[in-house]
């Protein structure tokens, strides 16, 4: 497959986020936001996306840099991954985000990559990356789940045709945190919690968020309710560096009197979207964050999980790491 | 697309496609193929530069989007003839075989030790995982690193 010249496309660099409305709604789906360009580039190179204009939103300053609001913190969509791992003011108050965005990739990927593009990427099914016209590309066949298929990789949950799962290693934090996602479009500004902001198969089988064309992911706005908390991040990966998680957690935790009196956790890599376990989250709530606390929880959050031919390992993997995250948080 | 860049101190302008990546430009249109292209696909790090101050991969960055930036290659590290202390350690402490990861590995090295001025083995490991090296089993890398570390903060 030829790799490097990518197919040609007009590339637009909007200064304001007006203007890059504009050219989005023009384009439609035939144009394609531009941010670190870390998952962009390599479909453009492998032709499997070829859109006809891209948005290179780089130049939009009202996009960049961490705030301090009166109710927590906003992050615009193009902070860097390396700006992230490095902000005092999140490794002070939601290390768990701060930890999440350590474990992506590798330096370089990071200097480049931004948080709006991290929770925005697409699955790295390798079927559908490799540019296979399975269902997410729009043909009606799933070429991970068939007998022969390769599935190691895939989902526990929530398989609905299609059995991809979340990449990202930011999301599951953004979750665990109860962020809000700030999105603009033509029609003014929304915001959707992180748990909103991902969907599924069943909601629809094309796109890994609720973005539609038209629509940018303007910052990450963290509400202090978590600040300072008892934090848990782990990732399992085949290799060391630059892989994607197996599966991920990360956790939120807020202990008294040697009792969770509250908690958030999600995992990643075990299906479509970040899964918040809510049914761990219930079943440790007024336990002490212990051993046998955690053993209820690591059988809660798998219950109902539904392995495919080659990803059961996933299920021991998931629950190890939930006991982690109850009694190490 | 006209665009404006500063190669290793020296600015110069140039009139390039939209699609043409950053490495294929500083490779084939400003002639500095110290640069290497590996894998193309942001995993192997031997293209990596400094953009603004920053390791990037340049397989993964457009010659436009560097418009107007500070580019730094590794022909832009030794000054007036002296190899650069990282160069000189990856020299010293035999940090190549084959050297086609070495321009890259020195690069991501050359950001550690900005950021990280002393840095222990597993930082430095932590730096240069983003490139790989088929030759070395990276412990002579880990040592090159040590000694520049030494040697710029002496
Ligand atoms: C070798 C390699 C290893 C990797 N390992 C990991 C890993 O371990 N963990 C992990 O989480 N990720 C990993 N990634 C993925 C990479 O880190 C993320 O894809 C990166 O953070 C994406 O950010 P970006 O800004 O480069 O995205 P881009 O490529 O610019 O964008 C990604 C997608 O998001 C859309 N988008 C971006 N910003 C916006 C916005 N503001 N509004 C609307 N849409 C937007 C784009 O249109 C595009 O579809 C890896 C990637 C590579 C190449
Ligand atoms: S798992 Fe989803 S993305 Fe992968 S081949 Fe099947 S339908 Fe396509
Ligand atoms: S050539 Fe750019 S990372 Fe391998
Ligand atoms: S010296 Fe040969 S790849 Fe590193």
């Amino acid at each position: 497959m030829l790799r490097d010249m990518m197919a040609n496309f007009e590339l637009y660099q909007p200064t304001a986020i007006d203007h890059a409305l504009n050219l989005m709604n023009r384009y439609g789906d035939d144009g394609w936001v531009l941010a670190g360009g870390q998952d962009s580039f390599d479909w453009f190179k492998d032709r499997a996306k070829k859109p006809r204009a891209v948005i290179d939103i780089n130049g939009i300053d009202d996009l960049h840099g961490i705030r301090e609001t009166a109710d927590g913190i906003e992050i615009g969509a193009l902070t860097t991954l390396t700006e992230i791992e490095t902000s005092a003011l999140i490794k002070e108050k939601y290390g768990v985000l701060a930890d999440a965005a350590r474990h992506v990739a590798s330096p370089q990927i990071r200097n480049a990559g931004t948080i709006g593009g991290n929770v925005c990427q697409d699955t790295r099914c390798w079927y559908y990356r490799y540019g296979l016209d399975c269902y997410r590309a729009g043909g009606n066949t799933c070429y991970a789940d068939t007998p022969e298929g390769i599935d190691r990789e895939h989902c526990l949950f929530g398989a609905d045709r299609c059995i991809a799962v979340s990449p990202s290693d930011t999301a599951p934090a953004l979750v665990a945190l109860d962020a809000r996602m700030v999105v603009v479009n033509g029609d003014g500004e929304k915001e959707v919690q992180a748990e909103d902001f991902f969907i599924g198969p069943d909601v629809d089988i094309m796109r890994m968020t609720i973005l539609q064309p038209g629509d940018l992911l303007k910052s990450i706005v963290i509400p202090n309710t978590w600040a300072g908390a008892r934090f848990y991040f782990e990732k399992v990966a085949e290799r060391n560096t630059w892989d994607f998680a197996l599966v991920n957690i990360a956790a939120a935790m807020k202990v008294d009197n040697n009792a969770i009196s509250d908690i958030r956790i999600a995992c990643g890599g075990v299906a479509c979207v970040p899964l918040r376990l809510t049914v761990v989250e219930e079943v440790v709530k007024g336990s002490p964050p212990n051993g046998a606390s955690a053993d209820l929880a690591a059988s809660a959050a798998t219950r109902g999980a539904t392995p495919l031919n080659y990803n059961g390992f996933k299920i021991p993997l998931m629950e190890s790491l939930v006991k982690r995250a109850i009694r190490e948080s | 697309m006209k665009i404006e860049v500063t190669v290793n101190g020296e600015h110069q302008s140039y009139d390039v496609e939209p699609r043409m990546l950053l490495v294929h430009f500083l490779r084939e249109v400003v002639g500095l193929t110290g640069t290497h292209v590996g894998c193309e696909t942001s995993l192997c790090g031997a293209c990596s530069v400094m953009l603004n101050g920053d390791a990037v991969k340049s397989c993964t960055v457009l010659a436009v989007q560097a418009d107007g930036a500070e580019i730094t290659t590794i022909e832009g590290l030794a000054q007036n003839g002296e190899l650069h202390p990282i160069q000189e350690g990856f020299w010293e402490c035999h940090g190549l075989q084959c050297g086609f990861c070495t321009p890259g590995m020195i690069i991501a090295a050359h950001q550690l030790l900005e950021r990280n001025p002393k840095p222990n083995e597993a930082d430095i490991r932590r730096g240069i995982e983003g490139n790989l090296c088929r030759c070395t089993g990276y412990q002579h890398i880990v040592d090159a690193v040590q000694y520049a570390s030494k040697k710029m903060t002496r």
